[in-house]
């Protein structure tokens, strides 16, 4: 039994393991952001309704990405490749759009 | 000539390593379930070069089709189909796993000292993958083609061919995902198998540059495969996404096709520079000047790489603003392929140069990619693009860059490491014969292209004005020439294999790691992890090595 | 080091030990093959990240451009089926969460009832998705199979969808680009519905294997990766759901 904390506890060098206090406080932040956001869609904000709904998603991929995936406990490296994904996406989606966006102001 | 620096063993008493990779296991399923890299690579090298054959056969009926002015050698879709197919075949299935899969999946892991790649299953799963996606492109070949041109440029692809669309596309996605997991690989294996002592400013250039292109493999495949799914998509169901008559947009194909087209022309050319990286140190014998410089500019070419995409779609109907905009970023990406070809330059200054086929080779790599990287700044230009687009300006342009470029490389690459590869030596002076002949053949080939696109010929025709024809039979003549420059490799190579002179380990005296274990190496590649105490490319560290060997060899001697 | 008289010298052979059965032969520690797979999946995750994010430009721009039809087609879907889905899709990640965190501390009963909550979560989640794509199919929005624009040009003929909205009629033209909310709905849908089927096919593999007491021995490395899908997939789930059901439902 002993050996085998001791493993375990090897293991734990090698990588973190999040406790399950933090997955419970994350999944009930994101019950509370998909009750928010749900919420929010109801009222007629004009402009800031897509705003709004957009930053709770991106609020609550944050926390899918830094506590469910563990990023906020791993290597540079790791985030260095979620951050050059979600650059490269950006990236795809801002140059195209500039394309679109300014074809409609016509020629010079 | 100067004095060669090749040093074969005493070939009366060599012998090829009785245990290496090759004589490890026999039979056909040891190589078909094999995890070795090393293994996987030559499956890839075989493979590839029936392709490259299939595709330079189509090639040649494009030439004899445009030996005369009129459409005679076949019906115009005919010709519209070869021409598809050689761009499909060459592209997909020739150089973007050319280097990579091949030199890169053999090498990559004798140069960071590693036993394999991070992910053997992976990697042979991707030969699949491969094998899978060609023989689909081979299928479409065999039951009446595809006529859209290698860019499956809709509406056409989706509305108004009744060719076989949909099993090319399935066949690009699929080799699309061979060459995701192969990039993958080759990243995971730079970062975290590298032996001690092998920071990563040691690492040869030849592995920095594939890691850029790795980067690109990963990033942008993804886009084309989705953007084909779309296209069957539309072209099944009718979904709308690319169809006008719905109010899709065709150019938002072109958006998503060209992000990740432009990339691959950099996974295309960026491991055949790494490869001109270490042939060219090897045969001037001096650390490759500015190294920093040479590794970053890979990786800017990488990332510049991500900003330029819409330089295809000038004339196409996008927004004037993003022309210019677009227009001025593609000036940016020559910044770092000069800066590669100027530090090259300077490795030459004062080096003792030989003129072994490899570096001959390398010559030609340089001043062709030059050529092409230059006209390639005419046609980023907006307002020549205007001019020279879908002429064969383009044809010849990139031609240039990817045959004269790439092919060169892949070439010097095959030339330099086939001593490693087979343990064997190709004979020298039919080798040189060859590689003058590619590079008189695809000049004649090419450089008239570049006359008839100012003049105005459109590419993608079967026939043309007759006053073009003195330029088309010149080129044609060329390509004939170029023919036999690539058949002779073929044949050499092959008799090598047998009669080939016994190479030793280092036969041209290079720095590398993996020139200083047997060749061919071992199934395991080192017996023990190595540790890396030296910067790449130390010849000095190397001709103390041999020093060494000497006075040990007189001490046994004496003793 | 010019003066080094050994090319290559190998690392010491002294820290030769046992190693476990799944280290593979081409790796120095366990340590090294965890962190290369790892690795390796956040690869293939950025992957799928460029995969979808062609769909997502795509949905971008024709919204922009087409924005009265993408309004009145997204109120074509239930908000309540999409809120449900993404609730079961969240603990599902949780479940999945605490699957890991099971086979970390080496609790293989733990393990596989976290494992089997996370796959029938992902049964109810394609369920429920099924129950919104088959009232797609009886109203024919489903583009290429006889494409209807009735509920756009003639809303009040869809009462349940008119008595929340009120939307007013569409143009002829306009309504036709409803086709292509449609097209993208499903897909991106579809494609993240086809990523939940791999995901729990994966799933019922990994519980025979769990069961076997496979992943509580100390190598957790599939475990994990494989939750780092599961997680991602919920993350797409997450902006579609913003994008296709919540942001168009005022005018």
């Amino acid at each position: 039994m002993s050996e085998q904390n001791e493993k375990a506890k090897h293991d734990e060098h090698a990588h973190h393991i999040v406790s399950p206090k933090v997955y419970v406080v994350i999944l009930i932040a994101l019950l509370v952001g998909t009750a928010l956001t749900v919420w929010a869609s109801f009222i007629d904000l004009g402009f800031w309704n897509p705003i709004i709904a957009l930053a709770i998603a991106t609020a609550k991929a944050t926390l899918v990405v830094l506590f469910f995936m563990g990023v906020k406990y791993s290597t540079k490296l790791t985030k260095l490749t979620v951050g050059a994904g979600i650059f490269t996406f950006l990236t795809l989606v801002s140059m195209t759009l500039a394309d679109y966006i300014s074809r409609a102001w016509g020629s010079w | 000539m100067s004095a060669t620096i090749v040093s074969l063993p005493d070939q009366s008493t060599a012998r090829i390593p009785k245990m290496n990779y090759l004589s490890k296991e026999n039979g056909l399923l040891s190589w078909l379930l094999t995890g070795d890299h090393k293994r996987i690579a030559i499956l890839y090298l075989i493979s590839l070069s029936f392709f490259f054959f299939i595709g330079g056969a189509l090639a040649g009926l494009i030439r004899l089709e445009l030996l005369t002015p009129q459409a005679d050698l076949m019906a115009t879709d005919t010709y519209n189909k070869v021409f598809t197919m050689h761009g499909v075949i060459m592209i997909f299935f020739f150089l973007v796993p050319s280097v990579p899969a091949t030199l890169g999946n053999f090498l990559i892991p004798l140069m960071i000292g590693a036993k394999d790649l991070a992910l053997p299953k992976v990697n042979l799963l991707s030969w699949y993958l491969y094998i899978a996606g060609g023989t689909l492109a081979i299928y479409t070949m065999a039951t009446g083609g595809v006529d859209t041109g290698w860019t499956f440029t809709t509406p056409l692809s989706t509305h108004y061919v009744n060719t076989n669309v949909l099993t090319t596309g399935l066949a690009v996605f699929i080799a699309g995902f061979s060459s995701i997991f192969t990039g993958l690989n080759f990243i995971v294996t730079i970062h975290k198998m590298r032996c001690p002592g092998m920071t990563w400013f040691r690492l040869p250039l030849f592995v920095w540059a594939h890691y850029a292109a790795s980067i690109l493999m990963v990033l942008a495949t993804p886009v084309v495969a989705i953007a084909i799914v779309l296209v069957a998509l539309e072209r099944t169901l009718g979904i709308g996404v690319f169809d006008p008559t719905k109010g899709g947009d065709p150019l938002l194909f072109q958006h998503l096709f060209w992000f990740y087209s432009h990339p691959a022309v950099y996974i295309m050319i960026l491991p055949g520079m790494g490869v001109i990286s270490e042939t060219i140190s090897t045969f001037s014998r001096k650390r490759v000047f500015g190294y920093t410089a040479v590794a970053f500019s890979s990786v800017a070419i990488a990332v510049f790489g991500f900003f330029v995409w819409a330089h295809h779609m000038f004339i196409m109907g996008i927004s004037n603003y993003a022309v210019l905009v677009f227009s001025l970023l593609t000036m940016l990406v020559a910044v770092p392929s000069a800066i590669k070809i100027f530090n090259w330059t300077f490795t030459l200054y004062k080096g003792s140069i030989t003129f072994e086929t490899p570096m001959l080779y390398t010559f030609g790599f340089m001043g062709l990619f030059t050529i092409g990287g230059l006209t390639g700044v005419f046609l980023g230009t907006s307002g020549t693009d205007i001019h020279l687009t879908e002429t064969y300006f383009i044809v010849a342009h990139f031609h240039f860059v990817m045959v004269g470029g790439m092919l060169m490389a892949f070439l010097a690459g095959i030339h330099f490491w086939w001593p490693k590869m087979t343990g064997r030596m190709y004979p020298e002076k039919i080798s040189q014969l060859a590689a003058v002949i590619t590079f008189i053949g695809f000049n004649f080939t090419f450089f008239p292209q570049f006359i008839l696109g100012t003049l105005g010929m459109p590419r993608r025709y079967a026939s043309y004005p007759p006053e073009f024809q003195v330029l088309n039979v010149f080129s044609t003549a060329g390509a004939t020439i170029l023919g036999v420059g690539y058949l002779l490799p073929v044949l050499y190579l092959t008799w090598s294999l047998k009669y080939g002179a016994i190479a030793g380990n280092n036969p041209w005296q290079a720095t590398g790691l993996e020139w200083q274990i047997q060749s061919p190496p071992l199934t395991e590649n080192f017996t023990v992890t190595p540790i890396m105490d030296h910067e790449a490319y130390d010849y000095e560290w190397l001709e103390n090595q041999n020093l060494a060997k000497e006075k040990s060899k007189e001490v046994t001697h004496a003793g | 080091m010019p003066d080094s008289p050994v090319i290559v010298h190998g690392a010491s052979e002294a820290d030769h030990h046992e190693h476990p059965a799944y280290l593979r032969h081409h790796f120095e520690s366990v340590e090294q093959q965890a962190d290369a797979a790892g690795f390796a999946m956040w690869l293939f995750l950025v992957t799928e990240v460029m995969f979808f994010g062609g769909m997502f430009t795509a949905y971008l721009i024709y919204r922009n451009w087409y924005y009265p039809a993408f309004v009145a087609a997204s109120h074509q879907l239930d908000v309540r089926w999409g809120t449900l889905n993404t609730l079961v899709l969240i603990i599902s990640s949780f479940t999945m969460a605490m699957g890991v965190w099971c086979a970390e501390t080496r609790r293989k009963k733990g393990l596989v009832l976290c494992l089997m909550l996370t796959m029938i979560l992902g049964l109810g989640f394609l369920g429920i998705k099924s129950i919104e794509y088959s009232e797609k199919i009886e109203k024919h929005h489903v583009p290429g199979f006889h494409y209807s624009l009735q509920s756009f040009t003639d809303p009040q003929s869809d009462s349940a969808v008119y008595a929340e909205y009120h939307d007013k009629p569409l143009p002829l033209d306009m309504a036709r680009h409803t086709e292509i909310y449609f097209s993208l709905y499903f897909a991106l849908t579809g494609m993240h519905a086809l990523h939940m089927i791999i995901g729990i096919a994966i799933l019922g593999f990994m519980i025979f294997r769990a069961q076997a007491g496979a992943y509580t021995s100390g190598h957790v490395t599939f475990v994990e990766n494989f939750g780092l899908y599961w997680h991602f997939v919920d993350v797409i789930w997450i902006y579609l759901f913003a994008l296709l059901y919540l942001i168009s439902r005022h005018q």
